[in-house]
């Protein structure tokens, strides 16, 4: 009797550690909220809250493509890239003589073709990925490398400096006092969320990352269903370039989104969902976003510099990711 | 006893077919020499090709670590930062002399190397998340360092010569990469951790089961990524005048680049250091030649577009090796 | 060849390089090996043969080390021993082939023989001199190639040399070789051969594990039959033909297949039209000239030994692999399916034999699973409707007893007779016309088993066609209406119900091709 309890509680405490490894990241981050709510100083405030979601939103916007790449077991680092071009391609838009002679209409141009060229990009490289079954990182690089450059060409390397209030809504609107990027980003995370369980194609995407022979043998359009994944974050990475230049009333192709494809992925990394494929968690990506960008905050209103910071960031990476991987094996 | 065996022999192809990739990028990098010299009058002229080679030798340096690592079927992230975190700490002691400046960064850059190491073999974390940590981690600590800025280095003793000093008529930044290469080619060639290294990434399991220490190869692959990464931020130092605690962004998938031009397959296994360093001079002299013809004054192409040639150099790459080679690694 | 078996058994009395006895293994309760023995003389070929799951691989593993033992005795060259891991193992003596050749394909001939144990000069690798002796082993077993290419550049039968030569290179007394022949055509088994005589010719002692039955007689000695985990028959080769060799390992008399030992109930009434037919099956090096015929309603077999292309002719009907030469009807209709999509919206399923592999998506819950097919047909707008889909997933998992936690439990976490149950489900919630099994039964405990059976049947009796691939002479027998037999990539017989009988079937098995008789001849030939 006496032996059994004990190992009754070791079992309720073995299955705690599981708990708290598998969650990490969540309990992590509630972990850090309170300590902020106890020691930083105006912590509890909405002013807070819109800082660190504003900081945030446009790396998760870019986490969620790459959440849904990382569940077919890709990976895309193309990403900022594409940021760069959407971003250098909707000033061009607005600020064309046409855009100025049609505002209403260069305005809506400006937001729809920049992500649908992203969008566009996206798809060539889950196109290049399948038809030379090249690896996913060797395939998003060339689009890295060449994506960057093509928006530096079609900008010609120059700073665009605007002032578009109708357009620049996308990264300095208020809707209720809430940032409006920081809206996109939860309609995103949501739509996301709620298409990985209910869709015929978010199951598809686990179907492909978890089994890639028995999806197919299924009547899975393994291919296709990749094609779409880089596509998406491609349009993902497009609308994240918008919310950047918005903010900045600037596009500087040589500076948007750079590292930002470490970013989110880093953010995919902490949250939980895993580089084997098969399984997403696009909420787990957000949390995993906020927890970078609370630390980095904490860090720095407790008067660390921002390059401590840093160092915390990468031993936080590697301290979730080898966390998650004890909590499965557990 | 038999009469049928004499000839088993079944030669498939002559070897430079499946391995023409080797092959082909250094006929690339003659084309395009020549393509530069018969077009531009200074093109072979001392200046451009010490310059090239000053610039370049950085970049050959993190990619001869990555080439290893990449042999491995591993990654590392972390090349660029690991220059940067090196080239302040060279600096900060470069007034101590060249050798302290040189080891300071060569040791900064091992250190970085060891966690990586420790975290891919130890906490079997996979390398690219394991390097994407370690990239944060140096760029930390080199920002730390430098608070902030950059670190001018001391004028007063020779360390410059490092980076910007010329022996026989060459760079000394060119020396010290054409010495790593040789290093690494020797390595590679002729030593059994280099064999060991490209046996564990063709097939690690095989790899284990023939008895080497395969944990201990992978461990010492990141060191010396993170060796060579340290000797090019000591030459970034001493060529800039400066440590640069923000440089060496993007440095990891330039590497990665020409790592691939030059034929080392990211799933492990095959690789050689000489085309790593054809991947590297191909990969420059594109941006050289964009240079030039924009001297000519005939076409105006912005520098801008060395990123673009570049990354559908790289494409054109990869699909010619999605050819043979590729095939035979899959029904390998 | 007679008389050098005979002189060899006469030999026993001497001393045996390897004794096991009663070698017993459990994995998790359950007994892998009981009773295992295994005896190898110096400088003998010995067979060891068996149903999958017979027991062969383990009692290897335990003897390399790659499996601990739970009991029992392994004497290697007069010393007991008890090795701690396959690379132990080789350093005492013991080296092993396995079926997929483990060594870096990108490497070269040389490197793979000499890896981990390099010849040096001035602290570098002599490259020279490593060269020179790898060609010189290989030329050995009179195999002359450029030994500094990539191993990747040569046949499998070369690839398999330079592991032997690697292997012997290590003063390996004994050597192990799992089915080392599956993937080589028959020159190179030839090949093969004569290096293996060459062996035994130096007194090493070679263990060869196969399912291809002529070559036993073409190079081995004496053979080990195992089943179910024990050591059946061991007897030298010349004294037992193919048919006792055959029963031996299915553990059946030739004249009494007991009844009623399957869940099968008595065969259904006339067949309905033809769902499939296949003519003229050339799949790879695997299948020849493979035939099949379904109908509606009709249960088929296919069986016949290991490699003799049952897997490789499902799949090509099934359009995974498409196949080189040879004409598939479905449905009535000549089609190429060239991706399995195409062969679904026709009205196939298949449940692959690799449950693992091919079958489940693990991370995915049983209802994901058991939906996965049909999910197109379950969508609105892109959307799936999870009630209809729910609906579904109730009913299959109660008509086929499904036992899962609920319908949201990871099906990795599931019994392996329940997997496979909820993979029967894909394909019945699809509602097909022709349901290709492959070893629909194998490894599930005996309960299930019996019940997967019997729902075959009455899917049939609803007129469903299936063609059921099965190593199991009972689930044939008493399971098909119609039974084809494959052997060595060929359907070399084609049996009514009432002719299937055991003995029949295991004849048709032992009947293989006229080609490799010829081979057969060559061995002694060359043997004597």
């Amino acid at each position: 009797m006496a032996d059994a309890s004990v190992v009754n509680e070791r079992r309720a405490t073995s299955a705690a550690l599981n708990f708290l490894r598998r969650y990490a990241a969540l309990t992590a981050l509630i972990v850090l909220l309170a300590f902020n709510f106890a020691v930083t100083p105006h912590f509890a405030s909405f002013q807070t809250l819109n800082v660190n979601l504003t900081q945030v939103a446009t790396i998760v916007i870019v986490s969620v493509g790459m959440t849904l790449v990382i569940a077919t077991g890709g990976i895309d680092l193309s990403v900022g890239s594409l940021m760069a071009i959407a971003g250098a391609l909707a000033p061009l838009i607005f600020l064309s003589p046409f855009g100025v002679a049609h505002p209403a209409l260069g305005d809506a141009l400006a937001f729809v073709v920049p992500v649908a060229a992203a969008g566009l990009l996206g798809g060539f490289n889950g196109w290049f990925i399948t038809r030379f079954k090249v690896q996913p990182i060797v395939g998003t690089l060339v689009m890295f490398i060449a994506g960057r450059g093509i928006g530096q060409v079609v900008t010609n390397g120059n700073l665009q400096v605007f002032h578009n209030p109708a357009f620049q809504f996308i990264g300095l609107g208020r809707v209720f006092g809430v940032p409006f990027q920081v809206i996109v980003m939860l309609v995103l995370v949501a739509l996301a969320a709620w298409a990985i369980r209910r869709t015929l194609f978010g199951r598809y995407i686990l179907a492909v990352g978890g089994n890639e022979r028995a999806a197919r043998l299924a009547g899975v359009p393994v291919n296709r269903v990749k094609r779409w994944v880089y596509a998406i974050s491609g349009l993902c990475a497009g609308i994240a370039g918008l919310v950047v230049v918005s903010i900045n009333s600037s596009s500087d192709a040589n500076l948007v989104g750079l590292g930002m494809e470490l970013d989110a992925i880093a953010a995919v990394a902490v949250g939980g969902t895993p580089f084997t494929g098969g399984q997403a968690s696009v909420v787990g990506s957000l949390i995993g976003a906020l927890l970078i960008q609370l630390l980095r905050y904490t860090l720095l209103a407790n008067g660390v510099p921002d390059a401590a910071a840093l160092v915390v960031k990468g031993a936080i990476i590697a301290g979730a990711v080898w966390s998650q991987q004890r909590g499965k094996r557990a | 006893m038999s009469v049928q065996s004499e000839t088993p022999v079944r030669h498939k192809q002559p070897g430079w077919i499946a391995w023409g990739g080797q092959q082909r990028v250094l006929i690339a990098l003659i084309l395009l020499i020549l393509f530069g010299a018969l077009r531009y009058d200074h093109f072979l002229g001392a200046f451009n090709v010490l310059s090239v080679l000053r610039y370049n030798s950085m970049f050959a340096l993190t990619s001869l670590g990555m080439c290893f690592v990449i042999m491995t079927a591993g990654i590392d992230l972390s090349v660029g930062t690991t220059a940067a975190c090196a080239s302040v700490v060279s600096a900060l002691l470069s007034p101590y002399g060249l050798v302290p400046g040189l080891l300071g960064g060569i040791g900064a850059g091992a250190l970085v190397g060891v966690v990586n190491g420790y975290m891919v073999t130890r906490m079997k974390i996979l390398p690219f998340i394991a390097t994407l940590s370690g990239m944060l981690m140096a760029s930390g600590v080199g920002l730390l360092l430098a608070h902030n800025q950059s670190v001018s280095v001391s004028y007063d003793t020779d360390f410059v010569w490092l980076g910007q000093g010329d022996l026989l008529g060459l760079p000394v930044p060119a020396w010290l990469a054409g010495a790593a290469y040789v290093y690494g080619s020797v390595t590679l060639n002729f030593t059994s951790f280099g064999r060991y290294a490209l046996a564990v990434g063709g097939n690690e399991e095989a790899s284990r089961l023939m008895g080497l220490p395969v944990d201990r190869i992978l461990f010492w692959t990141y060191v010396q990524s993170g060796v060579t990464a340290g000797l090019a931020g000591v030459i970034l130092a001493s060529q800039f005048g400066a440590g640069q605690p923000a440089e060496g962004v993007g440095w990891e998938l330039f590497s990665i680049a020409a790592v691939v031009v030059g034929g080392t397959l990211l799933t492990g296994g095959v690789g050689s250091v000489a085309t790593t360093l054809i991947g590297v001079l191909l990969l420059g002299l594109i941006f050289n030649v964009l240079n030039f013809e924009n001297g000519l004054g005939w076409i105006s192409l912005s520098a801008y577009w060395q990123s673009v040639v570049r990354g559908v150099f790289l494409m054109v790459v990869v699909m010619a090796g999605s050819g043979p080679a590729m095939r035979k690694l899959r029904t390998a | 060849m007679i008389g050098r078996a005979l002189e060899l058994a006469k030999m026993t009395s001497a001393k045996p390089l390897l004794v096991m006895r009663d070698i017993e293994k459990r994995f998790q309760g359950v007994h892998a090996l009981a009773k295992a023995s295994l005896e190898v003389e110096p400088g003998e070929i010995m067979a060891l043969v068996g149903q999958n799951g017979a027991g062969k691989s383990t009692l290897i593993k335990v003897l390399t080390g790659a499996h601990g033992r739970d009991g029992g005795s392994i004497d290697f060259d007069g010393k007991p021993v008890a090795f701690g891991s396959p690379q132990e193992a080789q350093r005492g003596g013991v080296s092993t082939i396995y079926q997929e050749i483990n060594l870096v394909p990108f490497r070269s001939v040389t490197e793979n023989i000499f890896l981990g144990r390099e010849h040096r000069r001035f602290g570098l690798l002599n490259w020279p001199r490593m060269n020179a002796e790898a060609a010189e082993l290989l030329r050995r077993f009179a195999v002359e190639i450029d030994v500094r290419r990539p191993l990747m550049e040569f046949s499998t039968a070369i690839q398999q040399m330079v592991a032997i030569a690697r292997a012997v290179s290590f003063k390996a007394q004994l050597v192990i070789m799992d089915e080392p022949t599956s993937s080589l055509d028959d020159r190179e088994v030839g090949v093969l051969f004569d290096v293996m005589r060459r062996l035994r010719a130096e007194g090493v002692a070679v263990i060869f594990v196969s399912h291809r039955l002529d070559e036993l007689y073409q190079v081995c000695d004496r053979v080990t039959v195992m089943r179910d985990g024990r050591t059946i028959m061991v007897s030298p080769m010349a004294e037992v033909d193919k048919l006792q060799l055959i029963s031996a390992m299915l553990g059946r008399d030739l004249e009494t297949v007991r009844s009623h030992a399957t869940g099968f109930s008595a065969a259904a009434g006339a067949a309905g039209e033809e769902v499939l037919s296949a003519e003229g099956l050339r799949i790879g090096r695997r299948v020849r000239d493979g035939r099949l015929e379904v109908r509606a309603g009709q249960i088929v077999g296919l069986t016949g030994l290991l490699g003799s292309g049952r897997t490789e002719t499902a799949r090509a009907i099934f359009g995974a692999d498409p196949p080189d030469a040879g004409s598939i009807r479905l449905m009535g209709k000549p089609v190429d399916p060239r991706e399995p999509a195409t062969a679904i919206a026709l009205g196939v399923g298949y449940c692959s034999e690799d449950r693992k592999a091919d079958g489940i998506v693990p991370d995915m819950s049983v209802r994901e699973n058991i939906t996965l097919a049909i999910l197109p047909r379950l969508v609105a707008m892109g959307v799936v409707d999870e009630t209809r889909q729910r609906a579904i997933v109730a009913k299959f998992m109660k008509r086929l007893a499904i036992k899962a936690s609920s319908s949201e439990q990871k099906i990795r976490e599931l019994s392996g007779g329940n997997q496979q149950k909820a993979l029967l489900a894909r394909w019945l919630c699809a509602d097909p016309r022709l349901l290709i099994l492959d070893e629909p039964t194998r490894g599930i405990d005996v309960g299930a088993k019996a019940e997967i059976q019997s729902l075959i049947r009455e899917l049939a009796n609803q007129g469903l066609g299936v063609l059921m691939i099965s190593s199991e002479l009972e689930e044939i027998v008493e399971g098909a209406d119609r039974v084809f037999v494959l052997s060595d990539g060929r359907t070399v017989a084609d049996l009514p119900h009432e002719q299937a009988t055991a003995a029949a079937i295991m004849a048709a098995m032992a009947h293989e091709g006229a080609p490799l008789e010829d081979a057969g001849t060559t061995g002694e030939n060359a043997n004597g």
